[in-house]
């Protein structure tokens, strides 16, 4: 894994980590599956710059990265539209280009989307812990030294042979996610939809929820209406494994979207978004509005092959 | 021995929880821990991640590769086998812990709560051989149960947003370790120096589901 040092960061931003598309077989030890926020995006930057699609990125948090590119190679920013410039130069989103050594690449702010990627040819280079490359924040562990970007921070990209045949491919336009407020994340109910009043279910359907300051990387915070449990039921049950797209609802009746930092929880779960829109969860913003749709376990799994039709035909369209 | 069936209940397009038990009790745990056993040994196909609880399992898998229904299936068939699994033998911990104190910033709380001496708290919670029935909330973290019920004091009504490595704590009749600096909201009565995680380690958490625990008070030196 010799890789070479590529970029030197300057200033981190607001919350900037190495992720890859996350741990999985460790959740019996506790630990979550952490993981970019939107991987769909990181597999669209790694496949842009010839990388695997699971090859390490940098993720970062609404404005304020900035990076200084120590040799020439080849990048693509997708995700959230934080637009990223070099000097005065806006960086194009969803295609890969050329940096070349001495360039500073800063990431200015929102114009869509709350979290961009960086995706480098040859992938972001750190030792993987327990089978990736993700950084597990509640432990400290994976990533780079296991926590956020700080300035100084070296990062090396792995070995790339003919960077040149990745410079200038474009994600298909048409393919490329659309991030605005208000947010409709289809859901299918459960697990513990049973667990909730009818008038409580309804409430969660119809209701307009806005995304609260406090949310993170460990989930997405909602305030609204209050969604009723059924009459009786304790705050919290026993103690369960819980993944990214579950809506649990404490006993203040205010949804909780878990993200990938969580892998047990004591809350009831009343519905959980599909896995293609899951993608989607990494773009949403304080302030935002949110609202649910109840769909069939069928139109989920169908509009998850529809995403994973998208990646096939961008694949074979650089073959 | 006759067991209710498994109830599956869908967490998203990717995941259900598979029910073993309504309660907290060791029997339901064994036969939960048999079951992650038993899957990961049959490695099913598109099966991504196994998360024991105390009382089910959640099986995340990759519904373009299996349907969900052939799962179930493929799952209820997998638990009605006999014999194929039996538990791992399990582990005896014995952890030194400094009570009260700096190190137990509860433990005064929880003897006013409870009516009883500081001793007599130290000597309930040592005196228990606890089971490890899962681990979850931060890496390494383990569930204990059951704390003696002369011991169950409610959770603090306000959690604290940061409490250090190697904290002792108890609430309801659950006791548990917190293996990294994290919010919490139990009343934390002590302090190990055990190390519960390192992700170097194979495996990387000191405990696992089904072994067990002692509790022993270190004397403080007087100066």
């Amino acid at each position: 894994m010799a890789g070479a040092n590529t970029f030197e960061v300057l200033a981190p931003g607001i919350l900037s980590t190495v992720q890859d598309l996350g741990r999985f077989g460790c959740a019996r030890y506790g630990v979550a599956a952490s993981g970019a926020l939107d991987g769909f995006a990181v597999r669209v930057g790694n496949l842009l710059v010839g990388n695997d699609e699971k090859a390490a990125v940098v993720e970062t948090t609404l404005m304020g990265l900035r990076i200084k590119v120590l040799r020439d190679t080849v990048v693509a920013f997708t995700g959230g539209d934080l637009q990223a410039r070099k000097g005065s130069e806006p960086l194009a989103m969803w295609r890969s280009q050329w940096v070349r050594e001495g360039e500073t690449i800063v990431f200015s702010g929102p114009a869509s989307g709350f979290r961009a990627y960086l995706a480098v040819a040859g992938g972001i280079q750190t030792a993987a812990v327990l089978g990736s490359r993700s950084t597990n924040l509640s432990s400290g562990f994976g990533g780079f030294e296991g926590r956020p970007l700080r300035k100084g921070d070296i990062l090396a990209a792995g070995p790339v042979k003919d960077a040149v045949r990745f410079a200038d491919r474009a994600f298909m336009p048409e393919a490329v996610p659309s991030y605005a407020s208000p947010w409709r994340l289809r859901v299918v109910w459960g697990p513990q939809d049973d667990h909730f009043s009818e008038e409580g279910k309804q409430t969660f359907v119809t209701a307009a929820f806005t995304v609260s300051p406090d949310s993170d990387r460990t989930g997405i915070r909602l305030k609204g209406p209050v969604v009723a449990r059924q009459p009786g039921l304790e705050e919290s049950i026993i103690s369960e494994g819980i993944l990214s797209g579950a809506i649990q609802v404490p006993g203040d009746g205010q949804p909780i979207i878990i993200l990938g930092e969580t892998a047990s929880g004591g809350y009831r779960k009343i519905a959980t978004v599909i896995s293609a829109d899951l993608p989607l969860l990494g773009q949403i913003t304080p302030g935002d509005e949110v609202a649910f749709e109840a769909v069939s376990m069928d139109q989920a799994v169908q509009a998850l092959r529809e995403m994973e039709d998208k990646i096939d035909a961008f694949k074979r369209s650089l073959k | 021995m006759a067991h209710a069936p498994l109830r599956f209940r869908p967490m998203g397009d990717r995941s259900f929880l598979v029910e073993l038990g309504d309660t907290i009790s060791p029997d339901v745990n064994r036969r939960v821990q048999r079951l992650v056993l038993q899957l990961r040994q049959a490695s099913l196909p598109g099966v991504r991640e196994i998360a024991p609880g105390y009382r089910s399992l959640l099986v995340v898998y990759d519904p373009l590769t299996i349907a969900p229904a052939e799962l179930k299936e493929r799952i209820t068939e997998v638990a009605a086998r006999h014999g194929s699994a039996g538990l791992p033998p399990a582990k005896l911990l014995t952890v030194p812990v400094f009570y009260g104190g700096d190190y137990g910033p509860d433990l005064e709380r929880v003897v006013g709560h409870l009516g009883i001496s500081d001793d007599e708290v130290v000597r309930l919670h040592t005196e228990t051989i606890y089971r490890v029935y899962m681990i979850g909330f931060t890496p390494g973290y383990p569930y204990l149960g059951e704390l003696p019920a002369a011991l169950a004091v409610p959770r603090r009504s306000t959690p604290r947003t940061r409490v250090p490595k190697g904290s002792v704590g108890i609430a309801q009749r659950q006791t548990g370790i917190y293996p990294v600096e994290s919010p919490g909201g139990w009343q934390i009565i002590g302090w190990t120096p055990i190390e519960l995680f390192d992700p170097s380690r194979q495996p990387p958490s000191l405990l696992e589901m089904g072994d067990r625990v002692k509790f022993e008070a270190v004397r403080q030196v007087e100066i």
